[in-house]
């Protein structure tokens, strides 16, 4: 294990505090976090929020299946060659070549066909099927062998080499890289597209199936306004019409048929309300300075008051030390006694003190602080949605097996499912919010950031909470587990409206400190 | 393993006809390894400096790139602080029918021609081109220092 995994995802060990036994069981292993399929849950809140597509931090868009994609390119090559009369496989070549910009392609076809085909990879060498051969006195500026029985192979550019070695380059290419409809010849500086033809010559039949799929992909890889779903194995694309130029006003998040969510901008996993760019910018940050967080991190993780070591087991920040009873916020290491009051301010860092810091190293220490402030708090979110969830499938299992003794069915139980998905949304947010503030100028606007987001926060840590509730008691909790968790749901939408909104006119939300 | 003959050819090539200014040289145990130093060209700010690289050629060379890093410490926009270097031939721009030698040709052109708007070293290419003047005096100083000893 890589010592970043351990960090974002596995507290220190040490189990000085617990917060009841029916967590302790089974290990069950970690889902991967932003993708999991949930084909079967007929509850998630945000169904809700999708029929209704107006919410200001929402964007129109369209779902688009293998299918479509496929019928879609159809209807271009079709298209493309009843204007320039060739057959549909060569207009597919040529649209692929000119990165499916039909209206380019038509236009330098017109003017000067034989150009266009010979760029492309069509020209009227190609009418003969291309041959390997063996040429005297060669000598393959590859790898350096001069066997004359050595099969050998050029494009028309002449630019020759043995089989052995274009085949690994083609191959490479190909199964490394991922390229296909632009794979230049080998040689430094010929900017020749290899075609299908020599292609399927020179590489072995799973590169040539693989390249045929790659060919496919371009569709989508080559057009601004299509996307693919960054899921593992995922097929879906997506079609929305936001600019680049317009990311740093909204945050395009869009959803596949299999209810992956992601960015339209950067393919990232949800993470509004924070614009791309300023994504990017955190996570180059927390990159650069993993080592310093790393290790304050890892010097935390102890109760304040009698120093013995803290494992925390469920998402909840609200801490009891076992050992000396003492309660505590685990983002803030306060007394929990001033949280969940009217002055609840632990998402809030206090900028007076760097004000006054009057040498180089005070400022440097502050900024490192001010820093911490908000990535301890990132990193948190992080992992209690993670713990969340883990403590939702150990639930799960329980209740299960408890389903006989129990009077609850499993449906009736499907109320801690929507809780737990109302706390990974909350969470993931809560998350980006601090990565936001972090970058956010200190004006008016910030005020009402930072109450939204503790609204925010101190609902989902109520609702999470609730839910470390020993299994036997979750039954008569449901009416508020499902009251607080719309509630938290609301906060949550309150929140990125107001920011969604802010974003759009650009005040001020924008502003790099 | 064998080695290639592509790396037994070039290595000979290297030793038999160096490149003025750059010298490469593989490791007696490990003919894949090797010290590489470039003199730093003149009207540059590295001038004077001989800068010292490490240089490995990987399983699947020449199809992919060789692995190269400055273990001289140097103040460029395109290297950054772990010696790593941002430049295309490296990268998407790798063609098999490069060469060691071109490579290293490439690397010393960039010392002649920082290129602040592709930077690997953020800080660096940002004060090159907020104040390039000061930037090249630290290229300098840090040429001073670290390189001509
Ligand atoms: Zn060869
Ligand atoms: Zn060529
Ligand atoms: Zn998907
Ligand atoms: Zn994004
Ligand atoms: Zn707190």
């Amino acid at each position: 294990m890589d010592s970043e995994d351990e960090f974002m995802s596995e507290p220190p060990s040490g189990d000085e505090i617990d917060f009841d036994e029916g967590t302790q069981d089974s290990d069950i292993g970690s889902l991967s976090g932003d993708f999991d399929h949930d084909h079967d849950n007929g509850f998630g809140y945000e169904k809700d929020i999708l029929a209704n597509p107006q919410k200001p931090y929402e964007v129109d868009y369209r779902i688009l299946s293998p299918k479509d994609i496929h019928s879609h390119q159809e209807r271009q090559f079709n298209e493309v060659s009843s204007i320039i009369e060739l057959p549909p496989e060569q207009a597919a070549i040529l649209l692929r070549y000119m990165r499916w910009n039909k209206e380019k392609l038509i236009e330098s076809y017109m003017d000067n066909p034989e150009q266009v085909l010979e760029a492309a990879g069509l020209g009227p060498t190609l009418a003969a099927s291309p041959k390997t051969k063996t040429v005297k006195g060669f000598t393959c500026e590859i790898c350096y062998e001069d066997d004359p029985t050595m099969q050998t192979y050029a494009m028309k550019c002449g630019h020759r080499y043995c089989v052995g070695c274009y085949s690994h380059y083609l191959t490479q290419k190909v199964k490394e890289e991922g390229e296909a409809a632009r794979i230049e010849c080998p040689f430094d500086g010929c900017h020749r597209i290899v075609d299908s033809k020599s292609l399927k010559l020179l590489v072995d039949p799973s590169i040539q199936d693989r390249y045929e799929v790659l060919l496919t992909r371009t569709y989508v890889d080559d057009k601004d306004n299509l996307k693919w779903c960054p899921a593992p194995e995922c097929e879906y694309a997506v079609e929305c019409a936001v600019k680049k130029r317009d990311l740093n006003h909204i945050v395009p998040t869009v959803r596949c048929a299999y209810d992956h969510s992601f960015c339209f901008g950067c393919s990232l996993s949800d993470h509004r309300p924070a614009p791309c760019s300023l994504v990017k910018q955190w996570l180059k940050k927390c990159e650069d300075d993993s080592e310093t967080s790393n290790w304050i991190s890892a010097n935390t993780k102890e109760c304040p008051k009698c120093r013995s070591t803290i494992e925390k087991n469920g998402g909840c920040n609200h801490m009891t030390c076992r050992k000396c009873k003492h309660e505590f916020c685990w983002m803030c290491m306060g007394p929990w006694s001033e949280h969940g009051t009217s002055w609840y301010n632990c998402n809030r860092f206090e900028e007076k003190s760097g004000a006054d810091a009057r040498d180089a190293q005070a400022r440097s220490r502050h900024s490192l602080e001010r820093y911490l402030h908000y990535y301890n708090r990132y990193a948190n979110h992080e992992q209690s949605a993670k713990l969340d969830k883990d403590l939702w499938i150990k639930t799960e299992k329980k209740m299960t097996s408890l389903q006989t003794q129990s009077n609850m069915s499993w449906i009736e139980v499907q109320f801690l499912d929507t809780a737990s998905k109302a706390l990974q949304a909350c969470r993931q947010t809560l998350k980006w919010t601090y990565a936001f503030a972090f970058y956010l100028q200190r004006n008016n606007m910030t005020e009402i950031f930072e109450d939204n987001q503790k609204d925010l926060e101190m609902a989902v840590e109520n609702l999470s909470q609730m839910f470390e509730k020993p299994v036997n008691e979750l039954g008569s909790l449901k009416v508020e587990i499902l009251d607080k968790t719309t509630y938290c749901n609301r906060r949550r939408e309150i929140l990125l409206s107001d920011t969604a909104e802010n974003l759009k006119k650009g005040t001020g939300c924008t502003s790099l400190v | 393993m064998a080695l290639p003959k592509r790396i037994i050819k070039e290595t000979e090539r290297l030793m038999a006809e160096p490149v003025p200014g750059i010298s490469a040289v593989p490791h007696e145990d490990n003919l894949r390894y090797f010290d590489v130093s470039i003199h730093g060209p003149s009207q540059s700010p590295y001038e004077g400096g001989i800068f010292k690289l490490e240089l490995f050629l990987p399983e699947d060379y020449p199809m992919t790139p060789p692995k190269i890093r400055f273990l001289t410490k140097i103040y460029h926009p395109n290297i950054d602080k772990l010696g790593r270097i941002c430049l295309d031939v490296l990268k998407s721009n790798w063609s098999p029918a490069l060469q060691i030698r071109t490579i290293l040709l490439s690397i010393q052109a960039l010392l002649g021609a920082p290129n602040p708007d592709d930077p690997l070293a953020n800080d660096v290419a940002q004060r090159w081109k907020e104040d390039q003047e000061a930037a090249i005096q630290t290229a300098r100083e840090w040429t001073k220092t670290h390189a001509m000893t």
